[in-house]
């Protein structure tokens, strides 16, 4: 009885460890953030700075490429294309800790929004699967 | 009653017979160095007695090793370095395993026990104030001088038993926290309210801590850098105890506080240090406390087969 429930606990742990992130977080941000506009978009150096602080927190479980490793979300992903600033900032501060993700709240405020100005700055998965499809297509 | 510092109790020899406690634990930090994971930038507020709501990252293996020195009134100096291994399970547990010992001069070295902790974040998402529940069990003998927090009556008295007498002395105890931390604008506050009852007997012992700090760049810079301010965070923290459940309060208590200051190296190890003071004829003059900490990044990935990676 002792051993099953220790089984079950283990495998709840497991289950909530391996669950890939669904996005459901997304539903959560308050309209207030949602609204929330990156001072750094658009700016070269902080992007710079942004991909330096991505490969040093974020890309052990999200790849150097931002494609996501072991069943991590790709964060060139469609969702996150469409996701806004204030959304990305609001998961970058409170994390989805049931699903995997922590919080970087105690990364200071102007390095998070670097980070997002980093992850505007890659190519979204869709851009790059249009243009294989176009090289495809004009391929004899 | 105090012991008088004792130069002649013991001939030097019986020092050096033991293998030093900060040579072995130096080594298996040594090897898990060795393991070619880079480590992460790390992003804990740079306190050694006081926790904050960070947790260690999902798949992260924190390998610290602390080191503490002093030379108390009284008594013999002394050196206790402790080895710890920081994991985080959950995004929302971490835990956590100390093994600890001590060199005192004119005394000998010895292994002085471990502690288990686990720490728990409570609530999903941040608030001004965000909560963390702490349980830990600890399996310490008398002659630990690790001050990793002071509860109780700890005072200066502790620092001055020979090595002998206070292994002799085994504690199984519990203890709790509350720990209540904040983050804005580039600041982290934190405040710890503790609690411990030794199962062997004795009352319910409290104690506090509490620190404030910050990075000393809020803005990265776009290029890599070694001496940038944003790898520099410092700050302060204070704590001491507050009696027992019989007498609760700061009679017969010890207390310090001191400045601290964290150095992250690039894809390096972090490095921590502290001279803390203490406040009152209860508590040792000076603490020095160093840190030096590296994060093996998504550790259980080493475990993962090659083709899922």
């Amino acid at each position: 009885m002792k051993k099953n429930s220790i089984s079950v606990f283990i495998l709840l742990i497991a289950s909530a460890l391996l669950m890939a992130s669904d996005g459901s977080w997304l539903r959560r941000v308050p309209e207030g953030d949602r609204k929330r506009t990156n001072p750094y978009a658009g700016q070269a150096e902080a992007a710079a700075a942004g991909k330096i602080l991505f490969m040093d927190n974020c890309a052990k479980c999200h790849g150097d490429d931002a494609r996501g490793r072991h069943n991590r979300p790709s964060l060139r992903s469609e969702r996150i294309e469409h996701a806004t600033d204030g959304e990305l900032a609001w998961i970058l501060r409170n994390g989805n800790t049931w699903k995997g993700m922590p919080s970087w709240s105690s990364l200071p405020e102007p390095e998070r929004w670097q980070i997002i100005a980093y992850l505007r700055s890659l190519p979204p998965d869709s851009a790059t699967a249009t243009t294989a499809t176009r090289q495809g297509d004009e391929r004899p | 009653m105090i012991p008088e510092r004792d130069s002649m109790a013991r001939p030097v020899h019986s020092v050096t017979r033991r293998v030093p406690l900060s040579a072995l634990f130096t080594l298996i930090l040594s090897v898990v160095c060795l393991l070619h994971t880079p480590a992460v930038r790390a992003q804990e507020p740079p306190y050694f007695v006081t926790y904050s709501q960070v947790l260690e990252e999902p798949g992260n293996l924190e390998v610290a090793i602390k080191g503490l020195t002093a030379s108390p009134k009284d008594a013999n100096a002394f050196f206790s370095p402790t080895l710890e291994l920081e994991y985080g399970a959950t995004a929302w547990w971490t835990t956590e395993i100390y093994l600890q010992g001590q060199a005192t001069q004119n005394d000998s070295t010895i292994f002085t026990g471990f502690r288990w902790e686990n720490r728990f974040r409570v609530l999903p998402i941040e608030h001004w104030i965000n909560p963390v529940l702490y349980v830990e069990y600890e399996d310490v003998n008398g002659a630990d001088k690790s001050i990793l927090e002071v509860t109780g009556h700890d005072s200066i008295s502790d620092l001055q038993t020979k090595n002998a007498e206070g292994r002799a002395d085994i504690d199984h105890t519990i203890e709790g926290k509350i720990i209540l931390s904040s983050n804005a604008k580039g600041w982290n506050f934190s405040e710890n309210y503790i609690a411990e009852k030794n199962m062997m007997g004795g009352a319910w012992e409290f104690g506090y801590a509490v620190g404030a700090s910050r990075p000393l760049a809020l803005v990265a810079s776009g290029r890599s850098c070694l001496f940038c301010r944003q790898n520099f965070s410092a700050g302060a923290e204070l704590y001491g105890g507050l009696a027992t459940v019989h007498d609760f309060g700061l009679r017969d208590t010890s207390h310090y506080a001191g400045p601290t200051l964290n150095f992250n190296l690039p894809h390096g190890p972090t490095l921590g240090f502290s001279p803390q003071f203490g406040l009152n004829d209860n508590s040792a003059g000076v603490l020095w406390r160093v840190k030096v900490s590296y994060e093996v990044q998504q550790f259980r990935d080493l475990f993962r087969g090659k083709e899922s990676r």
